[in-house]
């Protein structure tokens, strides 16, 4: 059972990017072999307030509900955001999405915390966005700034029932969490494949069998990045890995139960 | 989740001949122990992909001696010295492009002559200076009466100066390559950093260009927009440093149509031609 964890609908506000509608999503993933895709509103990431993009997001996907699952995003520092969550509950999120770089909100801010807490209390991880595009070829009007492992580590120190799926992440800032964290706050921790380099440096086999498969899930940043990427990298795992098991949906959502 | 199910039959792009415009390799005076691992992991990921021929350079001592993009004579020589060892133990899947840096005019020269002589079929130009300078005028001069193909790094769209390197853009190139309509520059990396939307445009005139689809970049509508913007007779296939994007490039474009014998000029065809005569033996012809 393959499940895409990150994937968008919606237009890109700093480019154009093709077709990023859930109809297309779902024969990408019928293609790609994949049996479903978690799914947030990428215009969402830049809106002040998410709570209209969360509705569209509802709305799309609703034709689609058997493989295309809701990840609203919901910002802790805007008032009722305790209903949002209860709201993507009842939708059957697996997760919600929060963008703390494009909010404005530091590594320690305790409304993350609070956040993270009570999305873990609902059996909901929390989705965390390293960046969308290349560091290089930003807009300038796009000053956000990647997501830090500082955020990673703060939220993963807040509590046991915190679940994080990091996104876009590279091999240094994993690396940085994972090793600054407590055997049993890596376990709240899970990365997404969609970034990782493969050969030749080997950054993604380096990874597994440094800090274990079983922290890494299949996600592509489809409709931003080609969705072969994830795939490809897995193919050319060494042969040593050619049998890993990354860690499922399942397992994320379990998890965070 | 198991991936192993879903391997499919070496190699996984196919059986078809496929040119790595875009290869480098490292040696013993970069400074890192692991320099032979890294370049068996290449060729290891090549021949699982099916890659024919990787056409490669050494850019110096990757910043171990000088800095990778402004590299010293020595560690330029020392860098070929490397590559021309790799070049001819590996014969049957491994080209050479020569590495100059065009701040040293009499060194860059000498060096592709001795180069050449040992096998090199290209000219591999760092971030040391500006493409347009007319530093590297004598060397695209040579290249062209060599009949070697220039590949020049090159950063998508330059809007400022970033450190460590002398940046260039498609616009720059394209000044160069106006100079010098006899010589074939390869553009590199599009996938590579900064902005491909503008790179397409500044080079679409100038037919002696022709990018390469390599880099850690795999944006989605970006080869779309090359083809739509190039066609599929300017571009040439490569991996750089991430051959996992090479081999997502490869099923993308099956998957957005490129039609089997256009495929057929991004993977070796275009390399083919634009290389001397005999520097690929074994292509179909």
């Amino acid at each position: 059972m393959t499940v895409d964890v990150n994937t968008l609908i919606g237009p890109y506000p700093f480019r154009y990017v093709p077709h990023p509608d859930p109809d297309a999503l779902v024969r990408v993933l019928e293609r790609e072999r994949a049996d479903g895709a978690w799914v947030g509103h990428l215009p969402s990431a830049f809106h002040r307030d998410p709570s209209a993009g969360n509705a569209q997001l509802y709305s799309a996907l609703a034709p689609h509900s058997s493989v295309l699952r809701p990840v609203p995003a919901i910002r802790p520092d805007w008032p009722k955001w305790e209903d949002a969550v209860r709201r993507a509950r009842d939708a059957g999120a697996p997760a919600i999405r929060a963008y703390p770089p494009q909010w404005g909100l530091g590594p320690h801010d305790e409304r993350m915390h609070s956040l993270a807490l009570a999305a873990g209390s609902l059996g909901m991880a929390v989705l965390l966005t390293v960046r969308f595009e290349d560091l290089r070829q930003r807009s300038p009007l796009d000053v956000a700034g990647d997501l830090t492992a500082a955020h990673v580590r703060s939220l993963a120190r807040a509590g046991e029932r915190v679940r994080l799926v990091v996104t876009a992440a590279g091999r240094e800032m994993i690396e940085e969490v994972h090793w600054g964290l407590t055997p049993a706050e890596q376990q709240r921790v899970f990365w997404d494949i969609s970034w990782i380099w493969g050969p030749p440096e080997e950054q993604f086999a380096k990874l597994i069998r440094a800090i274990g498969a079983n922290r890494f899930v299949y996600g592509t940043q489809w409709p931003l990045r080609l969705v072969q990427n994830a795939r490809a990298n897995l193919d050319l795992l060494p042969d040593d890995l050619a049998d890993v098991e990354l860690a499922s949906a399942r397992d994320v959502c379990d998890a965070a139960r | 989740m198991t991936h192993a199910d879903r391997r499919a039959p070496a190699p996984l792009a196919g059986r078809e001949p496929l040119v790595d415009a875009h290869a480098h390799f490292l040696h013993a005076g970069t400074g890192r122990s692991d320099w032979a691992d890294v370049n068996d992991a290449r060729f290891r990921a090549g021949d699982r992909i099916g890659i024919t021929y990787h056409v490669a350079s050494v850019l110096g001592s990757y910043g171990y001696n000088s800095p990778t993009y402004f590299p010293s004579p020595e560690d330029v020589t020392a860098g070929n010295d490397a590559m021309l060892e790799i070049a001819e133990f590996e014969s049957s899947r491994v080209r050479m492009m020569v590495t100059v840096n065009p701040n040293y005019t009499d060194h860059a020269l000498a060096e592709i002559s001795r180069c050449v002589a040992r096998g090199a079929i290209g000219v591999k130009l760092l971030a040391s200076r500006r493409a347009d300078d007319p530093l590297l005028d004598p060397i695209a001069e040579l290249a062209g009466e060599r009949g070697l193909p220039v590949l020049h790094h090159i950063w998508q769209h330059r809007r400022r100066e970033w450190p460590s390197q002398e940046i260039s853009d498609g616009a720059d190139l394209a000044r160069l390559a106006a100079r010098h309509p006899r010589t074939s520059f390869i553009l590199a990396h599009i996938g590579g950093g900064g902005d491909y939307m503008h790179t397409f445009p500044a080079i679409v005139d100038h037919p002696n260009i022709y990018p390469d689809t390599s880099g850690s970049g795999v944006d989605r509508g970006m080869l779309d927009e090359a083809l739509a913007a190039l066609g599929p007779g300017r571009l040439l296939w490569g991996c750089d440093l991430t051959i996992e994007t090479g081999l997502a490039k490869l099923r993308a474009l099956e998957v957005i149509g490129v039609k089997p014998d256009e495929m057929a000029m991004i993977r070796w065809r275009n390399a083919q031609r634009i290389f001397p005569k005999g520097a690929l033996p074994g292509l179909p012809q």
